[in-house]
């Protein structure tokens, strides 16, 4: 399995992290990514779109040639640039005017648009192309977590047009995320724009900060402890515009955004820094120790009869694990002479004397409780 | 006492460009025509329920011709494109793209924000309407990406073909573009 992979604009120029993690996972599952080389914004459907229906086909028509002349199908992980590359495809194809017109244009910088590739969204080809099955097999870490799933626009509609799910009630997404263990909460409205779209959040942001805050409110109303997407715009309109709502309403929102890449990310153990969460407006600290504090209660459940030896102190020290430990293992699994053990749902030494005193094992800690001693 | 007297409301055939529907239907859909007015549309609207864009009533202009009062309403800027409208229309109307027309039309008659403008000039100039800066750089890099993604920021060619059909397609122009400065035209 092999895709032209098309980043776009927000995903690699502001949440790198979400690329990172997808070329992890897809690295995992066996799936080729290429790079199309010298791609641009795809460009913005209801922005360019809304400008010039001409220079937003030809740009977008570029972009699409490229892929052509690989052979592949595109993957895009953003809806925006689904939305766009998508109808922009499907319209050349139907339109032989307009591809006549838009190939014009494309001759004098050397192209032709010729409708040999099809438009495809990371999650649609994870789901159907890769399998659910598939995916669960490289998650390592089951996640406890409450999401809040996002949709957003233009990765299920025009629904006639794309024919991914079921508009009103999809359940694709739903159970992209709940292989990972986390639990996909129902709230209110959720198919709602986040409202960044169209060109408003440049045009007039306090109007889309209005659609957000609804959104945040019917989450908050379903305890959820994170929002997961599939669509970097709306990612930054939930992250940043987070900030924006509580400037403009005076409220204290936190709900911490996840990408389905990162939130495979942290099932596969990528710590929080590879997936630049800790870059981002909310702080995801607190999601990272919940998200974990299940996968030791999972993985600890066999050994909740060896309980009592919890209480005998190891008899080997070199490392200080403070309090605050959520048993997420990533010390283990970072600990190159496997001096570390999850007991009770903590960290702790293992008798031998084994620590060679890397410090491995102070980076992997999401929740640096872990130093070395002197 | 009646308000057929009131001049302000009435609507006459000088408001009226008998064009302005062909226009949309060309550019937009088709479908334009078949609207029924049962305000399905502006029911599923979240811009309806927050700004005064109503989109029925929008679609209603544009049939009887009356571009000018469509296109000098800020409120056609009001939709994110969310679709709700277009998915619970009876009629199966291409509603977003009727949308986008009317926004084509404005925009080339000067009604375009200069935030819109700036978005545009970022594509002109990088090739992204969202441009990579050096703190992105240095974290793709911490974290094992190349600091450049394989795109027009990485190719200088492939930004110039970007480039050469803004040109072309008389992009520049639309926004007041300075290729000189590097930014839209005072």
């Amino acid at each position: 399995m092999a895709y032209a992979y098309f980043l776009g604009c927000i995903m690699n120029n502001r949440y790198p992290g979400v690329e990172k993690s997808t070329r992890v996972l897809m690295d995992k599952l066996g799936v080729e990514l290429q790079e199309m080389e010298g791609a641009s914004c795809c460009p913005a459907p209801g922005v360019f779109g809304s400008f010039d229906k001409e220079t937003w086909a030809t740009i977008a028509a570029r972009n699409i040639t490229i892929a052509e002349d690989m052979g592949s199908e595109i993957l895009t992980e953003c809806n925006g640039c689904f939305g766009s590359l998508h109808e922009a495809n499907e319209e050349l194809k139907e339109n032989e005017e307009f591809k006549a017109q838009v190939n014009g244009s494309l001759s004098q910088i050397n192209r032709e648009f010729k409708g040999t590739t099809d438009v495809r969204h990371f999650a649609e080809v994870l789901y159907n192309d890769v399998g659910l099955d598939k995916i669960s097999e490289v998650l390592q870490k089951q996640l406890n977590l409450k999401i809040a799933v996002h949709y957003g626009c233009h990765f299920l509609k025009p629904s006639k047009k794309l024919q991914i799910d079921n508009p009103k009630r999809p359940k694709i997404l739903d159970e992209l995320v709940e292989i990972t263990g986390a639990e996909s909460v129902d709230y209110a409205d959720k198919m709602m724009c986040c409202g960044a779209g169209g060109g408003l959040r440049a045009r007039d942001k306090s109007v889309t900060t209005s659609f957000t805050k609804e959104k945040l409110d019917n989450m908050t109303a379903a305890g959820v402890d994170a929002i997961v997407d599939v669509c970097p715009f709306c990612h930054m309109q939930f992250d940043v515009g987070q900030k924006e709502v509580n400037e403009q309403y005076g409220t204290n929102y936190a709900i911490p955004v996840l990408h389905l890449a990162q939130l495979y990310g942290l099932a596969m153990g990528l710590s929080p820094e590879e997936l630049t969460l800790d870059k981002q407006v909310v702080d995801p600290s607190d999601l990272v120790s919940k998200a974990y504090s299940a996968a030791s209660a999972t993985d600890a459940a066999p050994a909740a009869d060896a309980a009592p030896a919890a209480d005998a102190a190891p008899a080997y020290e070199k490392l200080t694990i403070a309090d605050g430990c959520v048993g997420c293992g990533l010390c283990v699994d970072a600990c190159p002479v496997n001096h570390l053990e999850v007991v009770d749902g903590k960290a702790q030494e293992k008798a031998e004397d084994t620590c060679v005193g890397c410090g491995l094992c102070v980076n992997a800690c999401p929740v640096n409780v872990i130093t070395l001693k002197e | 006492m009646t308000l057929l007297n009131e001049q302000e409301y009435l609507i006459t055939n000088d408001d009226i460009d008998p064009t302005f529907k062909d226009t949309i239907m060309a550019n937009g859909s088709e479908t334009l025509a078949v609207c029924y007015q049962c305000g399905t549309c502006s029911g599923a609207c979240p811009a309806g329920r927050r700004t005064p864009y109503m989109i029925r009533r929008l679609v209603r202009k544009a049939i009887m011709g009356l571009k000018d009062e469509v296109i000098n309403d800020d409120a056609i800027w009001m939709c994110t494109t969310c679709y709700e409208c277009e998915e619970r229309c009876p009629r199966d109307i291409e509603i977003v793209e009727i949308v986008k027309a009317i926004r084509n039309v404005a925009a080339h008659e000067g009604h375009m924000a200069m935030a819109h403008r700036k978005t545009g000039s970022f594509v002109a100039k990088t090739g992204h309407a969202v441009p990579i800066n050096d703190s992105v750089k240095a974290l793709r890099r911490e974290i094992g990406l190349d600091e450049l993604p394989a795109t027009t920021h990485k190719y200088p060619q492939a930004l110039e073909e970007v480039q050469q059909l803004v040109k072309i397609c008389k992009f520049d122009e639309l926004i007041g573009y300075d290729w000189n400065a590097g930014d839209i035209k005072d």
